[in-house]
């Protein structure tokens, strides 16, 4: 049977409930939520005046009410010590969401750590130190003291490149303003780090160099431009299950308003089933081209587009670059950046060869670039919103191909105006704010592959799981296991000796090729197995914590319960960890380095985000003014306080004048770059070697790499394994039936998945679920980037061999059609 | 533009106001609890056992309105033709579920084709075959499922439902 919880009544929020701002700290959409809490022996009652809501809860309440919560809102948690219920329910004040709760969201209160209700066991509550053959909890200073001691005798004042680090970048769920601000300032003010990567991508570098290099920030709209459109031109994203309550709340209603949609993605979703019901098939384009032709489709909208003369005159002449070549390809720019003609000349590609590199009808080609751009009738310039995601991020020639889209943005003047913007709909919320990443350099060090190779002698690890969620992972975990080991069995021989001996053991294995690990999680993840120091942390709602959304508003989630035993927000850890060093460091005489790691004497997150965000943008917000704006907040950047009121931005570039490059001209500049086929190494050479395309992403249900959903109960009753999506002829030649275990495998690895049979996938077009505990998609990518360490996970190829009949795990799931159909 | 724009709509603002309620299919009897529910004073919810149906008013693959446990609570009768988890009845091919969704709290539709409840408000896809498994979709929980018991007669009585309805903070008001 399918999970039931048997729950069938639930206290009811009293009247006087304590109310705080909660913005989801899971995707970038950030809806608003409100977390009540009330003291365990009270609750409220059906009368409208003994509960939150004013309502007669003896009554059937009815669609959209927001007078209802689900048993997953729900927990008993600590507050202050004390027992509480907390429920956790989307705000049908907020902007962004109006009501709507995700799949994802609306389980933020059972995925609360409860010791009362049980949920959530797996989260760390104490540092644990490899001691006695195992992982031993212990104490702050304790901890802290190790990592400090072994950590000092690899770097040195003039050089901390043997210091690898992997610190997650982004805002929600354990990141946010103070925490990157607490890592940044720790790992690239106090130390010029430069062997560090990102949680997601094994390099310390941008996900979207080419717009910014361009001149046009990636998150330039504001999400009622949904609303406001002609067009909705959604490429390699797939947002009813990614974005859910952005294109619930923002997109739909633009659809329901009349805006076309444009759709590029090799594989049909459930977006584009749903843009189909509310808009027509005759108003819905999707354009299935072959994997990683991007680039080639863009520069045939472009080049098609410039040629009817259906671009913005005015705007390019008044807001682009004049002239020829601004910036030169090299080393650091994969193409050349400049004027719009000559853009126009390198990327030039007429509809036939467009058409046979994509595998798409010219006539659709043409269909797209009339939806996009052709003035109307009366001779208005026509608007639209160009929103994309991993599709290409992640995919073939990343520079090129999200510099070829913005190029069609710019060319018709959809950029900072009402309608328009060309933007990334993003994974995380955002939360940036550290010191310059200058000397990390660009292309920045390909950080796996010099794990891999040996390099690195210490390890600090911040809420990233490689294991999950890099590529090449079959060889990554291979070796690190290895490196790791080594030192573990180097402490495990010295058990019972004296930290100078231990710290002695360590860098001797250090030294002979092993390398010591450092695990900062809110949980014991897949790559803090290899781990000798974890450190738990805490997460949004256990701390206070500030992000931005992806139309850059800003909102400060208040702390409503306390977090697991002694864990501690991030950028308090990075400050005892300073703190640490700068004691080790002085005590081995080496003062002038000590005085490095000053300047971290907070007491709470609130001082970390005071001395970092506060301080550096202008001064204007506080955590009082940020409460104070609820859980609309203001969207960034906030440029003044009046009537005490927040003042910010609601569309970038909303002037003309682009800056994200930082040229003194502020003028946009165009990408020259033309089609070059599959650029990474080793791809075409896969894709001619094995039977499938392993396309690769997410499901509505799984959030990031699973890390708090692989202890929920309602996730993984329905997906015990990733599903693997194939077409029913193909699985018939395989010999396989719907649940049937099967491996991947191909050149560099292997891993497992659950078949679902879908008979929308095309033919040798296979689509795996990403960031899986029980199968690790990482494990069949390869090595291959792009010149700038930009990995590719789209273009996969691999071989498909049944491994099982359906474990019992799965005899009783559904396998039917996920696309919603009208009875 | 779509009928189910205009579904959404009337969700939106009428659904389930006044006391209309939702029909899942074409079949178009409902039967009235023999006993309405009340609220008992203890820390189990007391579910009434209601009968609401026989055997003899459903036909394969058709469905057949009910409400339960109150006349506020709209929900269905399948009888699926094939032995299910969770079915009872001679043939172990008899389900009941809500069907109001139980993320917004939309009417959902059978469809008999793919014999999954389909909600028009945001998508979602419930497997009638699978105890209410969210095929796809953003509730949190899957659809509410009868407890069932079939006597002599052919009777089916409701005894339970095995997730929180859409609407209430308890299932017996």
């Amino acid at each position: 049977m399918a999970y039931k919880r048997h729950i069938d009544r639930l206290p009811i929020i009293p009247a006087d409930a304590r109310k705080h701002n909660v913005t989801c700290h899971y995707c970038i959409v950030g809806c608003g939520y409100n977390a009540y809490t009330w003291p365990v022996n009270k609750q409220g009652g059906t009368e409208a005046s003994q509960n939150i809501f004013g309502v007669d809860l003896s009554e059937q309440q009815f669609a959209d009410t927001e007078a209802w919560y689900a048993p997953s809102m729900y927990n008993v948690v600590k507050q202050d010590g004390k027992d509480v219920h907390l429920v956790i329910m989307p705000d049908q004040e907020c902007s962004v969401n109006s009501g709507l709760g995700s799949v994802r969201g609306a389980r933020m209160g059972e995925n609360r750590r409860s010791d009362k209700t049980g949920t959530q066991q797996q989260r760390l509550s104490d540092p644990m130190v490899w001691r006695y053959g195992t992982w031993q909890p212990t104490s702050w200073d304790d901890a802290l003291d190790l990592v400090a001691r072994v950590t000092a005798r690899v770097i040195d004042k003039d050089n901390e490149d043997d210091l690898f680090v992997s610190m997650f970048d982004h805002g929600g769920s354990a990141g946010g303003y103070e925490n990157t601000w607490g890592t940044g300032k720790l790992y690239f003010q106090s130390m010029k780090v430069k062997n560090c990567r990102i949680h997601n991508r094994p390099a310390y570098n941008s996900e979207v160099h080419s717009t910014r290099d361009m001149g046009v920030g990636e998150l330039n709209y504001a999400y009622e431009d949904y609303g406001l459109t002609d067009a909705i031109f959604l490429i390699g994203a797939n947002p009813l299950e990614t974005q859910s309550n952005l294109f619930l709340n923002h997109m739909v209603p633009g659809i329901r308003n009349g805006a076309k949609v444009v759709i590029v993605d090799p594989r049909r979703t459930v977006t584009v089933n749903a843009c189909e019901i509310e808009a027509g098939k005759e108003n819905v384009l999707q354009l299935a081209i072959e994997s990683g032709t991007d680039l080639a489709l863009f520069n045939t909208l472009f080049t098609y587009i410039a040629d009817q003369g259906w671009v913005d005159s005015d705007f390019i002449a008044k807001s682009t670059f004049q002239g020829q070549v601004a910036q030169g390809q090299d080393e650091a720019h994969p193409a050349a950046l400049g004027s719009f003609e000559m853009a126009r000349q390198e990327c030039r590609m007429s509809l036939a060869e467009g058409a046979e590199i994509c595998g798409v009808a010219e006539a659709d080609i043409i269909k797209a670039a009339e939806w996009i751009a052709k003035p109307k009738d009366d001779g208005s310039r026509r608007k639209c919103v160009s929103a994309y995601e991993k599709g290409i991020i992640w995919g073939n020639d990343n520079y090129r191909t999200v510099g070829a889209l913005v190029n069609i943005a710019l060319a018709t003047g959809n950029i900072g105006r009402e309608g328009g913007g060309v933007c990334r709909l993003g994974g995380h919320q955002e939360g940036y704010m550290r010191p310059s990443d200058a000397h990390v350099g660009r292309p920045a060090p390909y950080i796996d592959q010099l794990l891999i190779a040996g390099q690195g002698k210490v390890h600090h690890i911040w809420a990233n799981d490689h294991y999950k969620t890099t590529l090449n992972a079959s060889e990554f975990k291979r070796v690190y296991n290895k490196r790791t080991n080594m030192v573990k069995e180097a402490m495990d021989a010295r058990a019972g000796a004296t930290r100078g001996e231990l710290v002695d053991a360590i860098v001797g294995a250090i030294e002979a090729g092993g390398i010591f690990s450092v695990n900062v999680d809110i949980i014991h993840s897949q790559i803090g197995q290899s781990a000798h120091v974890i450190l738990p942390a805490v997460e949004s709602g256990e701390m206070n914590l500030t992000s931005m959304n992806g139309e850059r508003r800003m909102r400060l989630v208040e702390k409503y319960m306390d977090g697991p035993g002694s864990a501690k927000p991030d950028c308090l850890i990075a400050a005892g960890l300073a703190q640490s060093l700068e004691r080790v460091l002085r005590e081995e005489g080496r003062s002038d380095y000590a005085d490095q790691f000053k300047g971290y004497d907070w007491e709470t997150e609130e001082d970390a985000f005071m001395d970092g965000y506060h301080a550096n943008t202008g001064e204007i917000v506080t955590y009082d003014r940020l409460r104070a704006m609820g859980n609309n907040g203001v969207q960034e950047p906030v440029v003044g306080f009046e009537d005490g009121k927040l003042v910010g931005t609601k569309r970038l570039y909303a002037d003309g004048q682009f800056d994200r490059h930082g040229r003194e001209d502020k003028k946009a500049l165009f990408c020259a770059g033309a089609w070059r086929g599959l650029q990474a190494p080793g791809k075409s050479a896969q894709r001619d070697s094995y039977a499938f395309l392993i396309n690769n992403g997410r499901s509505n249900l799984n959030w990031q790499n699973w890390f708090l959903d692989k202890d929920n109960d309602f996730v993984s009753d329905r997906y015990p394994f990733p599903f693997i999506e194939i077409n029913p002829e193909d699985m018939a030649e395989l010999d396989l039936e719907q649940g049937d275990l099967v491996e991947v495998y191909n050149d560099v690895g292997a891993t497992q998945a659950m078949v679902y049979p879908t008979s929308t996938a095309r033919r040798k077009e296979a689509f795996m679920l990403f960031g899986a505990p029980s199968g690790t998609q990482g494990n069949v990518i390869n090595a291959g980037v792009n010149e700038l360490i930009l990995p590719n996970y789209k273009q996969t190829w691999a071989n498909i061999r049944k491994i099982s009949d359906a474990p019992a795990s799965v005899r009783h799931l559904s396998f039917k059609s996920k696309e919603y159909t009208s009875a | 533009m779509s009928r189910c724009t205009r579904m959404v709509d009337v969700g939106r603002r009428q659904f389930l106001r006044g006391g209309a309620i939702a029909a899942a299919g074409a079949a178009t009897a409902t039967m009235v609890p023999a006993e309405q529910a009340r609220a008992a004073g203890m820390a189990l919810v007391e579910y009434p056992a209601n009968r609401i149906a026989n055997i003899a008013d459903l036909a394969p693959n058709e469905p057949f309105d009910v409400t339960y446990p109150d006349a506020d609570a709209p929900g269905v009768l399948l009888k699926l033709g094939k032995p299910v988890e969770g079915g009872a009845g001679p043939d172990g091919d008899i389900v009941g579920f809500s069907t109001i969704c139980p993320h917004k709290g939309f009417p959902l539709s059978y469809h008999a084709e793919g014999r999954t409840m389909n909600c028009p408000g945001h998508y979602s896809v419930f497997d009638c075959e699978a105890g209410g498994q969210q095929t796809w979709g953003h509730a949190t929980q899957n659809l509410p499922q009868y407890m069932l018991r079939v006597d002599d007669k052919g009777d089916i009585y409701a005894e339970g439902v095995d997730e929180l309805l859409y609407g209430r903070h308890s299932n017996v008001l």
